[in-house]
This record gives C-alpha cells, structure tokens and sequence, in this order.
C-alpha cells in the first residue's frame, strides 16, 4: 500500500481511517497526486464527472483521478470571467485549478457529454492548455438501437487509442479485462457498503461511506480496494445504537458535490441516508460488468443496460420518477431529499420530475440548492432540521 | 455621432415590408395548420428541435413538423412570455432551467393555445440531439406530461482534433434513421416513398443553396440586410417549410428582394457606418428595442452565427437527393452551429470578422441557453486578446424578460459603439 494510505491497515476503528482520508481528497494541490506518481512513475489523467469509464484509463497504465472540482478549498480568481455567473461552480473551480497550476501532475484531462457547461469547459481547457491531453466521450443517448453499442465501442476504442498514444502502452484485450475485474471488485465493495449502510445506519455513517467513496477518487484502484476490504471488517466490530432519525433518500448531487460539512451536517439534522448518488460515476453499474470476452464491448453494454440512472443520462425506456418512487418504497424511506448544484441545469430538470411523481405518490421531499463553495449553510441546515422534525411529529 | 441621433428616429429597413409581409403570410398559414391538427383535422403531429433538424423526413410522410422552440420564440416576441415561464416555475422549474423550456411546459399547462395557434399534442416526440443536452430534457419532460411516444436521435458531437465526424458516427446516425422510417410509417399510416422523399430533397437542396446565396450577399458594403434582426425572420420558413414547394419559393422570392436591394446600394439602414457579428440567439422579447440601440449608430450585423443553428449551408452543406439518409445525417452531425465545439464556434466568428470585414464582435450572453452561452468569457479572451477585434459581452435572455435591464444594455452598447467611433476617427480600427 501507498504512502498516502500507510496506517489503514493498523487502525482500529472506522473514524480513524476516515479522519485520515480527508485531507487526501480534501486538497486543491493534489499533493497526493506527486506522491502516487512519483512511486507509481505513471501518467496522471483527470477525470471530470459523472460517469468516466476508468477501467480504459488504469489498463493504459495511466493513474486516473476523479476531479470533481475544489469544492470551498480555493478562491476563484481568473475563471468567474470566462463562465458567466449561471454556471455551476465545479465548472469553474475545476478550469481554477488548471490557472493557477495545481494541475501541473496531470498529464490530460477528460470530460464527458454530461451537460452544455461541461463539454464547453472541455474546450476552453483544450486552448487555455495547449499542451495538455484533452479528451471528450460523447455517450449515447438512444438506448433503443444497437447500433448504440457498436458506437459506444468505437467511441471508447478511440478514447483508448488516445490513451495509448499518452502512456506509449500497447493494451490488449486481457489487460482490459483484468481492469474490469478491478474496477468490479471496487464496485462490489462499494454496493456491499451502500446496503450496510441501509440495513445500520447507526453503524455505518454517511459521513464514513462518503469519505471511503471519495478516496478512491485519489488512491490507486489496489489501494482503493484495500481500503474498501478493511472497511468492511472495521464495520462489522461496531456495535450498533438506536437513534430516532428520519429515514431518506438523497438524489440530485451526482455531479457537483456539496461542502462535506455540509452532508455531514445531514446526518446530525437527524436524518439516516439510505441510499444518495455522490461520487455517482465510480459506482455506475449496477452489477459487475463482464469480465470475460470482449472487454470494450462489456463496457459499452454495461453502460447501456447496467447503469443507473442519472439526470445525465436519458433512456427512453425508463421513467426517472416512477423509478425514484420505487426506490423509495422498496428502502421504506420517509422522504427524499433533492439536494442539487446551484446553476446544474440537468439536476434541476430532474427536480422538477421528481417534485411531480413524489407528490403524486404522497411522498414528502424537500428540495435544497447548494454550492460547493459554501462556507455557511445554517439556512441550509435550518431547512432540513425543520423538515425533519416536521416529519417526527407527524 | 451618437448624440445627434434622436431615439425616436427608429430606421426601418428598406426591404422590410417585402420580405416581412411575406414571412408572415406563410407562418400564419403554417400556424393555422397546428391549429386545425389541434382540433383534430390535420395530419399528425410529430415534435422536433431546431439545431440541425431532419425536417425533410417528417416532410416525406406529410406529417406536421412542430418546433416547440418556434412556438416559445413566438410568444416571447409577442411579450407574452413571462406568465407561460412563472406557471412552469409554480410547478418545480427553476429560475435556472432554460426558458424555452419553461415557456412550453407552461404552454402544456394552459392546453397548448398560444397567442399565435393552438399547439397540438405530439404524436410522436422525436429528439434531434444535435448539441444541446437541454433537448434531451425537454422531451423527457414533454413525455412524463404526454404520454406520447419518444424516438431520440443521438447525434455524436464533433469531438476530435480534425473537426469532421468519424465513419462509426456517420453509420450509427444513418441507422437510428433507418430505424426512424418505420416509426414514421405506423404514425403517418403511409408506406415509406423514396420517390417522395427525394422530391422533398430536391426541394431542401435548393432551399439551402438559396438560402446560402442570401446569406452570402452581406458580405457586400453596404450589407443589403441585417444577418441578425433580418435572418431570423427567414428562419421560420427555413426551418418549418424546407422541403416543399412554398418554402422554396419563399427563398427565390428573399433572393430576388436582396438582390435588387444590393444592385441598388441599399441596406437596411440610411447609412452603414459600422459592420458587426453578433453570437448568440437575440432577446426574442425585446428584439426591436436591442435592435434600435444598435441602428441609432448605424451599426448592422453582417453575420451572425445564431443563424446557423438549423443549418450551414453558406459553407458548402447542400442536401443531397441521392443519398437522402447519409445527408440528413450529415446535416445534423456536421453542417449546423450546435453540433460543433465551441472552438470551431470561435473559428466560424473569427471567419465571419476576416470575410465579412466586420468592425467588432457582439457576444449576446443568454443565460436560458447554455449551449451557447457557457464559456463565452473565454471567448472574449479570445477575440479581444488573441485575434484583437474589439468585442463586446452583454447579458439577458432569449425568452424571459425578467433579465433585458434597457438602461444598463444600452449604456454599455453606446460605450462600445463610442470606443469603436474613435477607432475610426483615429484610424486604429481593423
Ligand atoms: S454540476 Fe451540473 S451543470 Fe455543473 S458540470 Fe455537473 S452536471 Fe453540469
Ligand atoms: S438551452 Fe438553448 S438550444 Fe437548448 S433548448 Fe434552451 S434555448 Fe434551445
């Protein structure tokens, strides 16, 4: 195991290694990006939000890190003048970072079709940063043709041959797979903690599962996995306690995501998360995608019949609302929190498609808009604790 | 100079009752053909977008082709926007989502009666994605509130270093197209006709050629009309009635207008003092207002790239009658604004500035449309420090009145034509 994670397999509890987490992701200068790549003597690439499909990345021997922007760590200074004040602030915060050279350890950058302001930003970083490797995926959006597939393939055939041409690595259909099977190994973990945290709320903590998600953002996907394993086994030694909170569903921060304090603070407000969509792109199948036979193919078909559902993704076969309902009654939830960016224009859509399906099915919700640069959130809070105790009394 | 120019002295273009008058008679009838199929005597209706629309498919199975953009634009001209917006925020809508979008969810809300026509309900809602993400939510909302079938058309963005397609996109397009014919063919209840859609196609090629024509003449001096207040009235019939008989000889009519204005010297105003490129869609409900804070200086737009948002045909793009589906996908991969990157946008400006001599850029910064709009900072940076052509960035929106400040518009309009003024005067200017 890394540097960056010594001491994990020592500790002996869960918060220990969670307190030790934060500040690997929790920093705009990426200081454990110098430190990986200095013992790995891999190319670093930056992946944008959502869903990236990290699997080509890691077997073209490039170490992939999740750059979700800078949250409240850094002032934005040049980028406010190049998006306007109606952009969501990860667009910016992320372009910061490419200003004022916290970037300087990544070799490129890659986005993806998620929404206007993000596939513009893939531009304005291709002439701001000549030099760098800049790439864009176009997803499919017609999920009802093959011929979706056989694009998708072509799509993430080409995004690997651009890898290659970055690491100078030649990858074959095995190294491929085993990427895959990594990366499912990752997922597995990640779902199997996901449904602890929805069966022991009391024991697994939102604010826990976020930080584990969050590291591998960060850690190599060995360490990642690691991390993940020990986790599981540090759980299962708490002993649980009742506690009267309100039980939830949050949707709407799969991109942007808010201050941590602030989704820490959701827990303390009185609410157990059941299940949420942070860090959406790093747990994006639903299942493990193939690990044997064609492993682009695997990947272009898991995209399409293994997701879930996001508000960048559109499938005409499924309805975002009535699944949303589902959801919700199959965890017996109380309520669903719709948390989104301020200025995300795909979150908000969803907003308004789930207001209609919830309030059709007498599900209560609450709907708050965040920024990630917030420093304070009491109105924020103020809102959820109401919400909360409104539901308490009922 | 500016002061001596009385804001009453509103000039009119020269041509405009012609063209105008013409324009209009045709939208009224289209508009009173949505309204009969609203009321259940006309043909189906199937719901497209603007960028890049594949109208001649539609046209081919003589389905009614309805552009809920056009609709939204249309009610915002006549400032009737505001109300349509506030039902769709009462309903979940942020201030944030694109009000075009809002405007036609209200519109849904109100039983579809628009001021100008009774929208019908969509028989089928196909998705032309071609650039905007916002339309792939469009139609979902359109479909959670219809019920009505859905048939998206993804069209992959132009992504890689030489700005074409790739062959693999080009083959998925032509498929989902293929795929599209029989859905068409349940909807309209009419066997698929190659013979008619290739008589539709001839019609759109020389629309389009037309079309391309008209545009180019503003490269003369003076600019016979205005690429941006003029243009968009042509666009109605571009994109509603391409491919038949009408639309194009609404063009042959438009060509033949230019072209007299330009043998004359005419332009459509008394005197052009100044050529500028405007990007961005203009602020449909304050058009004529925007319009005069420009005119007072003599100021026309030679081109804009807003015009370009249905097609490119003024750089080459012609649909071609004897490979109808491999064109139509062409056409929307990459002979329009939106399905290119926004360096290629700034490529098509910067052309427009060197080909068309224009004295400045005009950055109209909508905040419904992110499409256009996001980055547009960089795109300044672009031209006032790189190219060095004096730009200018001004703010409000397409559709919803709530963000057009007049005074603030128009002290920085008049800031910048002033700068631009003294440029002349001393000479300094490009
Ligand atoms: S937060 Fe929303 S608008 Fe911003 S980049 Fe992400 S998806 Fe796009
Ligand atoms: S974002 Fe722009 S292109 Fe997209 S629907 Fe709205 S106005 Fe049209």
């Amino acid at each position: 195991m890394a540097t960056t994670t010594s001491g994990i397999q020592e500790a002996e509890n869960l918060s220990e290694v969670v307190n030790g987490l934060r500040n690997l992701f929790e920093d705009p200068d990426f200081q454990a990006v110098a430190e990986i790549k200095k013992l790995s003597g891999k190319p670093v690439v930056g992946h944008f939000p959502v869903y990236s499909p990290t699997e080509l990345i890691y077997a073209a021997g490039i170490h992939p890190i999740g750059v979700v922007g800078a949250g409240n760590q850094i002032e934005i200074a040049h980028a406010d003048s190049r998006f306007q004040s109606f952009v969501c602030s990860v667009i910016k915060s992320t372009l910061e970072l490419g200003f004022t050279d916290r970037l300087q350890n990544f070799e490129g950058m890659l986005f993806h079709s998620i929404c206007d302001p993000a596939r513009n930003l893939a531009s304005v970083f291709k002439r701001n940063f000549p030099d760098q490797w800049i790439e864009y995926i176009h997803f499919p959006q017609n999920m009802l043709t093959e011929g979706s597939l056989d694009y998708l393939e072509s799509e993430y055939r080409r995004i690997l041959m651009r890898l290659e041409e970055l690491s100078g690595k030649k990858v074959p259909n095995e190294d491929v797979n085993e990427a895959i099977g990594k990366y499912n190994r990752a997922r597995r973990l990640m779902r199997d903690l996901y449904q602890f945290r929805r069966e022991h709320p009391d024991i697994l903590t939102t604010k826990e599962l976020y930080t584990l998600v969050r590291a591998g953002h960060i850690l190599s996907i060995d360490d990642h996995i690691e991390l993940l394993e020990k986790a599981k086994i540090l759980v299962n030694k708490k002993t649980p306690h009742s506690r009267d909170h309100i039980k939830v569903i949050l949707v709407g921060s799969f991109c942007e995501q808010p201050p941590l304090d602030l989704i820490f603070s959701m827990e303390e407000a009185g609410m157990d998360v059941l299940d949420d969509d942070f860090l959406l792109g790093r747990r994006w199948f639903t299942e493990d995608v193939p690990e044997n036979g064609d492993g682009i193919r695997n990947l272009a078909e898991s995209y399409r019949d293994r997701s879930v559902m996001a508000a960048v993704k559109h499938d005409s076969r499924r309805q975002k609302g009535e699944e949303l309902v589902e959801r919700v009654r199959k965890f017996e939830a109380d309520a669903v929190i719709v948390s989104v960016a301020k200025f995300c224009e795909p979150g908000l859509f969803d907003y308004a498609l789930y207001r209609k399906a919830l309030i059709e099915a007498g599900i209560p919700h609450l709907f708050v808009e965040f920024e990630e640069k917030m420093w304070l959130f009491d109105k924020i809070q103020t809102e959820i604790e109401t919400f909360v105790e409104s539901l308490l009394l009922d | 100079m500016a002061n001596s120019v009385k804001e009453s002295q509103e000039p009119k273009s020269y041509y405009q009752g012609g063209l105008h008058l013409l324009q209009k008679e045709l939208m009224t009838e289209y508009f009173d053909q949505m309204t009969r199929a609203a009321e259940g005597a006309g043909p189906p209706a199937v719901y497209l977008l603007i960028s890049g629309n594949p109208v001649e498919l539609i046209r081919a199975f003589d389905l009614l082709p309805v552009f809920p953009e056009i609709n939204a634009l249309q009610i915002a001209v006549k400032h009737q926007s505001l109300p349509f917006i506030q039902k769709a925020e009462e309903v979940g809508y942020s201030t944030d989502n694109c009000a075009y979008v809002k405007a036609d969810v209200g519109l849904w809300y109100q039983g579809g009666q628009a001021p100008m026509a009774k929208v019908p309900k969509p028989d089928l809602l196909l998705t032309n994605y071609v650039g905007c993400n916002v339309y792939l939510h469009w139609w979902e909302h359109l479909r959670d509130l219809s019920h009505a079938p859905i048939f998206d058309i993804d069209i992959p963005f132009i992504r890689t270093a030489d700005g074409e397609p790739r062959e693999e996109d080009i083959t998925y397009v032509v498929r989902q197209l293929e795929e599209l014919i029989p859905v068409f063919e349940n909807i309209s209840g009419k066997k698929f006709d190659p013979d008619k859609l290739a008589q539709v196609m001839e019609y759109s090629k020389e629309t389009g050629e037309l079309w391309a024509q008209i545009k180019r003449m503003t490269v003369n001096r003076p600019s016979p009309f205005d690429a941006y207040f003029d243009a968009v009235t042509m666009m109605g019939p571009l994109y509603t009635l391409r491919g038949t008989i009408e639309g194009r000889d609404f063009f042959r009519e438009v060509l033949k207008m230019v072209e007299e204005t330009r043998r004359q010297g005419q332009g459509p105003l008394p005197e052009e003092k100044f050529r500028l490129v405007v990007e961005g869609p203009p602020p449909w409900p304050n058009l004529r207002i925007f319009r005069d804070m420009f005119a007072r200086w003599g100021a026309v737009f030679v081109a804009s790239s807003y015009s370009t948002v249905g097609g490119l045909w003024e750089f080459g793009f012609s649909h071609d009658p004897s490979d109808p589906l491999r064109s139509v996908a062409m056409h929307m991969l990459k002979w329009n604004l939106t399905n290119r990157n926004f360096l290629q946008r700034y490529q098509q400006l910067k052309s427009y500035v060197d080909e068309w001599g224009a004295d400045g850029l005009v950055i109209h910064s909508v905040k419904s449309c992110r499409l256009f709009s996001a980055g547009q900072g960089d795109m300044r940076e672009y031209f006032a420090r790189q190219v060095g052509v004096p730009t200018l960035l001004v703010e409000s929106d397409l559709e919803d009145p709530r963000y057009f400040s007049k005074a603030q518009m128009r002290t920085r309009i008049d800031a910048f034509m002033e700068s631009l003024e003294h440029h002349k005067l001393v000479g300094s200017g490009r």
